[in-house]
């Protein structure tokens, strides 16, 4: 195929030149200049908030530029919507998915491609493309049925079937296992040699000096360095990405081995949710002044424990969940909250925060048990106090604690809630995704945090997908799959390799083995 | 004509008002719009067709105007709930009351004023067959349309490719949008489409059912209609079979008068209102059934980031 | 062309959140005007009969009061439900069962309870109003169904109810074969407060709903508890809110205001049971909830201008021969308005130059 040239084109098949784009407030490109040959694997890196999923959104057409030139193969182009972008040969694998969970893979494929009409050539179609580059999918399945890594294979069929010349990754491995991320990287490289451009976006170093040939920093909107990640190391890379020395977290000391503080027993629970997952006989506990972490792919039944362990969804019998030994599992979250259990949901607005609410109102949302409401009226003067005490010892960037939540960051957002449940002094802390989508100052702040109270003898349950997060912070981790969990590890006793076997469901196999073994 | 097949007639004339209100607001909500303004638009169209039928003399006529004055109203509603934002049920319920006022203005010309029934079907020799031949082979035209656009939307959202986009922007909007499907211009087509349905119903209860006009004639159709759309769990076949169901309590009154049920006519009245409770209640107590086939986005905003 | 573009303000606008029903009001005059103006009126001419007239004396400043209790009393009540995005819409048959409930003690106990009469009356009103709206109430807790549709079916039923009565085993036999009760009598008759005006009770207890509804609202847990379960309902099962015990609060307050506010009407104005009791008080109440930004205080200044729109309603039919039905088409358009309007609270519209296309086609 000509058309898809080689490395050793000349002209760019992408470049971008002096894109910017502004919202209200906030400006998220500044003057981008990007460029990307034929055949090349490309990184766009920066950490979180600093304008690459904007970048993409405008090579994309989901979003207009306010200024900047796009030119394709050399030709200056105008992209207005995405089936524009299609027909150039641009495909794009979202960060969020763009599926719709009632309706079937093919259904889901047809949408986004333009021509196909005849649903039952399509699904064959779809089934030579995923055996062609070894992406297993049943096309008559239903989306909501599928696990989120199946999911994204859906994208990246659809995405592959357009035969596009560019394909525009967006952080895809935040919902992979590591081999599953191995495998990923395999296809990759086998469509870059056949010509096709990859635009992979992501804030893992490590997985950029796996795959990439050359790479384009973004730091607040701008393009900071250019540069071959091969030839970097994690700290050099990091420094052109944060702006300065990244301080890593400092590691925990020892833990001393405490009284239990939650424990789960043989935990069964059918979900609430059509497409949720069945939580099959859990058990875990955390002791007083640990950090235990969960590790695992979203999807796997983490919402449903944290709901079960949130008293959210009520466990079937009360002594399957125990707070410092005393039946809980009867209880709702106001019940556990006064056993002195603490919760950090996953979804900041929308869950942890009232998007509409002051920060103020926003700090009585779960302190409501101490003084802050007497005989049923609330003591707004307290409230405030309050709220005010988050926001300086969290250092909460805001206008003040009668600024409505929805106009903080992620990441202030996120310091404001792990401040606002810290600061009621658990003896049982659950954090879930504690630095998702949030930039690495506040995620250095939100780890000592929680560092900080397990030092002072709580009991903290961190469920993450991220593993070095995990590794950094936690002192033994366990993993879930398929609303099963794993034994924990001490983090000095294994490794990421291990941890991720684990999470692509062997644990499993191996307790089948075990359980095989002693009849 | 035997008391039973009496009753079956009049059962699919009850019905087909409800019918098409309904299948119209099936098609909006599988778009992710919830228009609660059906009895407004049905009203509104219940008094432009009356109007329009009788200065023109022509019922093709009353139909039309009634199904633009519907879609009018929609219209009215989709600007405000898609482009200006607004909260989808309080200007469902503004659309109500706003509908039921100006119908009452309008039709202070025309109360008391009659209007010839539409003509119905008349095969010589089939029409006359015991039951099913005014069941099935008598009846006017709108009840042959409404029971062929049920059809249609049900073939429609399941075998074309413009339904599966329709049915994807009900599921979920920002994936819509991401894919580049114009979300508003969807639901907008959707919202109108609902509006021209409603208007259809309600010119069928003033042109058809009972030809005359009386303020507030729609009586609650329109939420009844409603909830035949939860009842059908958003499947239109199954509308189909709800809506009979419904023509079969609003008449069963009628005909226990006049069997001299001992039972006073105001209990007998609140039959179909009673029922329409009572299946709402059976639907949805399965909350499971209702998230797996009720459009994942209904009823919520949605503002391009662009 | 110049591009108008709506931009999310990152603070709503305090301003906006108080013009917004002002500029809706002006807007809506605006569309009167034309409306009179089709229906060949003077628009100036039929401003004064609509807005002034009605008002302009004592006995007219006293019915504004009366036909606005009703209204208030309502829309207090639905807006905390509106505000927890419970959609009680069935306030008129609330109202209707709190008329029967308080009437039917009122018509058959009033000898046997002498003085006791009127509270009791008051009592079983708001019980009446309470239980019909704990239907749904239940429904909703209980079998997930939607309470819009519950509520509003009931209300046709209601209706149906009190037909029942006034023309079966309620009708007052001296009545002339009218569909109408017994009027009331004695103690079971709540008398005006001030001579040469029909306003009584129910002005009272719309003033005491609006500053009890100010005060749930603004200064106690559950109000705020209200305000989360509406806004973000997952927000609140975090927290741990019983959203089920916010559902009944709701259903329960707004119906037994609407229940006071029926036995008030029939006890008072009305003098007896009829048919129609109510020219739509518990749906129109829905227009001065919202106009009042689902506010007390606001709730009590849109439902004293919702009221003068009844008056100039009755006093143009009569002045300047206008149907009533006008009345009708001018709180549904003051409604839509204020919904467009509601844009400028959480938007900034920006009108300008179309956005610099640099991008090369």
């Amino acid at each position: 195929m000509t058309s898809r040239g080689g490395l050793g084109s000349v002209t760019p098949r992408l470049e971008l030149r002096g894109i910017s784009k502004s919202y209200p407030g906030t400006i998220a490109n500044k003057n981008v200049e990007l460029s990307v040959m034929p055949g090349e694997l490309h990184a766009l890196l920066g950490e979180n908030g600093a304008g690459k999923s904007t970048l993409v959104k405008i090579i994309y057409g989901v979003v207009a530029a306010d200024e900047g030139e796009i030119r394709w193969e050399g030709r200056p182009i105008a992209v207005h919507d995405p089936a524009s972008a299609r027909r150039l040969g641009i495909g794009m694998v979202f960060q969020h998915f763009t599926l719709f969970e009632t309706l079937t893979v093919t259904e889901n494929i047809a949408l986004g491609l333009e021509k196909e009409r005849d649903i039952r050539r399509l699904a064959r179609r779809i089934e030579e493309t995923a055996t062609k580059y070894g992406l297993a999918l049943d096309p008559s399945r239903y989306v909501h049925d599928l696990s989120v890594g199946e999911r994204q294979r859906v994208e990246v069929v659809r995405c592959l079937m357009q035969e596009p010349k560019l394909l525009i990754m967006d952080e895809p491995t935040s919902v992979l296992t590591p081999q599953e991320v191995e495998r990923l990287f395999d296809v990759l490289r086998r469509l870059a040699a056949e010509g096709c451009s990859i635009l992979y976006i992501s804030h893992k170093l490590g997985e950029i000096m796996a795959l990439c040939q050359r790479a384009t920093v973004l730091r607040q909107g701008a393009v900071t360095a250019q540069c071959d990640p091969r030839r970097e190391t994690s700290a050099s890379l990091a420094r052109m990405m944060v702006g300065s020395e990244v301080l890593a977290v400092k590691r925990p000391g020892e833990h001393k081995e405490g009284d239990e503080a939650l424990t789960v027993t043989d935990l069964v629970l059918e979900p609430d949710d059509p497409f949720g997952t069945r939580l099959d006989h859990v058990s875990l506990n955390v002791r007083k002044g640990e950090i235990l972490g969960i590790a695992g792919v979203a999807g796997n039944g983490q919402t449903e424990l944290l709901r079960a362990l949130a008293g959210e969804t009520l466990a079937p019998r009360s002594d399957t969940i125990r707070i410092e030994g005393a039946n809980a599992g009867h209880l709702g979250p106001a019940g556990r909250r006064a056993r002195g259990l603490a919760f950090v949901p996953e979804e900041r607005l929308g869950r942890g925060a009232v998007a509409e609410l002051s920060l103020a109102d926003n700090a009585l949302l779960t302190a409501y048990l101490g003084g802050n409401v007497a005989a049923g009226m609330v003591q707004s003067g307290a409230v405030r106090d309050f709220a005010s005490a988050i926001v300086k010892s969290y250092n909460v960037v805001c206008a003040g604690i009668d600024a409505e939540a929805r106009s903080l960051s992620g990441g202030n957002m996120q310091k404001f809630i792990i401040g606002r449940e810290i600061l009621q002094q658990p003896r049982v802390l659950i954090a879930a995704h504690p630095t998702w989508g949030v930039d690495v100052g506040a995620a250095l702040t939100i780890h000592e945090a929680l560092i900080r109270l397990r030092d002072a003898g709580a009991a903290v349950l961190v469920v993450s997908e991220d593993l070095d997060e995990l590794f950094e912070i936690c002192d033994r981790i366990a993993v879930m799959s398929k609303g099963r969990i794993s034994e924990p590890k001490r983090v000095g006793e294994t490794d990421i390799d291990e941890i991720g076997l684990l999470m692509g469901g062997l644990f499993e196999d191996k307790q089948q083995a075990v359980s095989h073994a002693a009849d | 004509m035997t008391e039973l097949t009496a009753i079956l007639v009049s059962m699919v004339l009850s019905a087909t008002p409800l019918l098409l209100a309904a299948a119209g607001e099936l098609v909006t909500e599988k778009s992710g719009v919830l228009n609660l303004g059906v009895e407004g638009m049905m009203i509104v169209g219940a008094v432009v067709g009356f109007g329009a039928e009788y200065n023109s003399g022509s019922a093709v006529m009353g139909f039309a105007a009634a199904a633009i004055g519907g879609a009018l109203l929609a219209a009215l509603f989709g600007f405000l709930t898609l482009f200006f934002l607004a909260n989808q049920v309080a200007t469902g319920l503004a659309l109500t009351i706003f509908g039921l006022g100006l119908s009452a203005l309008i039709g202070t010309a025309y109360i008391g004023k009659p209007l010839p029934h539409l003509p119905l079907l008349d095969i010589p020799g089939i029409s006359d067959l015991p039951v099913v031949g005014p069941l099935i082979f008598g009846q006017d035209a709108i009840v042959y349309l409404s029971v062929a656009v049920t059809i249609a939307i049900a073939w429609f959202l399941s075998r074309t490719r413009l339904g599966l986009v329709l049915r994807s922007v009900g599921e979920n909007h920002e994936a819509a949008h991401a894919l580049g499907y114009p979300v508003r211009r969807i639901r907008f087509l959707a919202v109108l489409f609902g509006g021209a349905m409603s208007g259809l119903g309600g010119a069928y209860l003033s042109l058809a059912y009972t030809p005359l006009w009386s303020q507030g004639m729609t009586a609650g159709r329109g939420w009844i209609a409603l909830a035949l759309v939860v009842f059908s769990t958003w499947k239109p076949w199954r509308l189909l079979f709800g809506a009979y169901l419904f023509g079969f309590f609003s008449i069963v009154q009628l005909h226990a008068q006049g069997l001299a049920v001992p039972i006073a006519p105001e209990f007998l009245s609140m039959l179909p209102y009673l029922a329409t409770i009572l299946v709402l209640v059976i639907i949805s107590r399965d909350a499971k059934r209702i998230r797996l086939n009720a459009p994942a986005s209904l009823g919520k905003a949605f503002r391009a980031t662009a | 062309m110049p591009r108008i573009k709506l931009e999310p303000r990152a603070q709503s606008s305090r301003l906006m959140t108080y013009l917004s029903p002002l500029l809706a009001v002006v807007l809506t005059l605006m569309g009167a005007a034309v409306l009179f103006a089709i229906l060949g009126r003077d628009p100036l001419e039929a401003y004064r009969a609509f807005f002034i007239d009605p008002v302009s004396t004592l006995y007219g400043i006293g019915e504004l009061g009366v036909k606005g209790a009703p209204l208030i009393l309502c829309a207090i009540g639905l807006a905390i439900g509106f505000r927890a995005n419970v959609w009680n819409i069935g306030a008129e048959g609330q109202f209707i069962l709190g008329a029967i409930a308080g009437g039917g003690v009122g018509l058959f106990f009033e000898p046997l309870l002498g003085p006791l009469t009127m509270p009791a009356m008051l009592i079983a009103g708001a019980l009446g109003g309470l239980m019909w709206a704990a239907i749904p109430a239940f429904l909703k807790t209980r079998f997930n169904a939607n309470e819009i549709l519950t509520s509003l079916m009931l209300t046709y039923v209601a209706s149906l109810l009190l037909n029942y009565l006034v023309r079966g085993p309620w009708r007052d036999p001296q009545g002339y074969n009218f569909p109408q009760s017994k009027p009331f009598d004695g103690y079971a008759v709540f008398n005006p407060f001030f001579t040469g005006t029909r306003l009584g009770l129910g002005a009272l207890m719309a003033l005491l709903a609006v500053v009890g509804g100010w005060f749930l609202m603004s200064r106690s847990f559950l109000g705020y508890q209200i305000k989360v379960v509406g806004l973000t309902p997952a927000a609140a099962t975090y927290a741990g809110f019983n959203q089920k015990r916010v559902v009944w609060f709701c259903l329960a307050i707004s119906g037994a205001l609407a229940g006071l506010a029926g036995v008030n009407e029939v006890a008072g104005p009305i003098g007896q049971l009829l048919p129609t009791i109510s020219p739509g008080y518990g749906f129109t109440a829905i227009i001065v909830a919202f106009l009042g930004r689902l506010h007390p205080f606001g709730i009590l200044l849109a439902g004293l201008l919702i009221a003068l729109s009844y008056l100039g309603g009755e006093a143009a039919q009569i002045s300047l021969n206008l149907p009533v039905a006008v009345v009708g088409v001018f709180q549904g358009m003051l409604l839509f308005f204020l919904l467009a309007c509601e844009l400028l609270v959480r938007y900034r519209v920006v009108i300008g130059a179309p956005a610099v296309q640099s991008i090369a086609a």
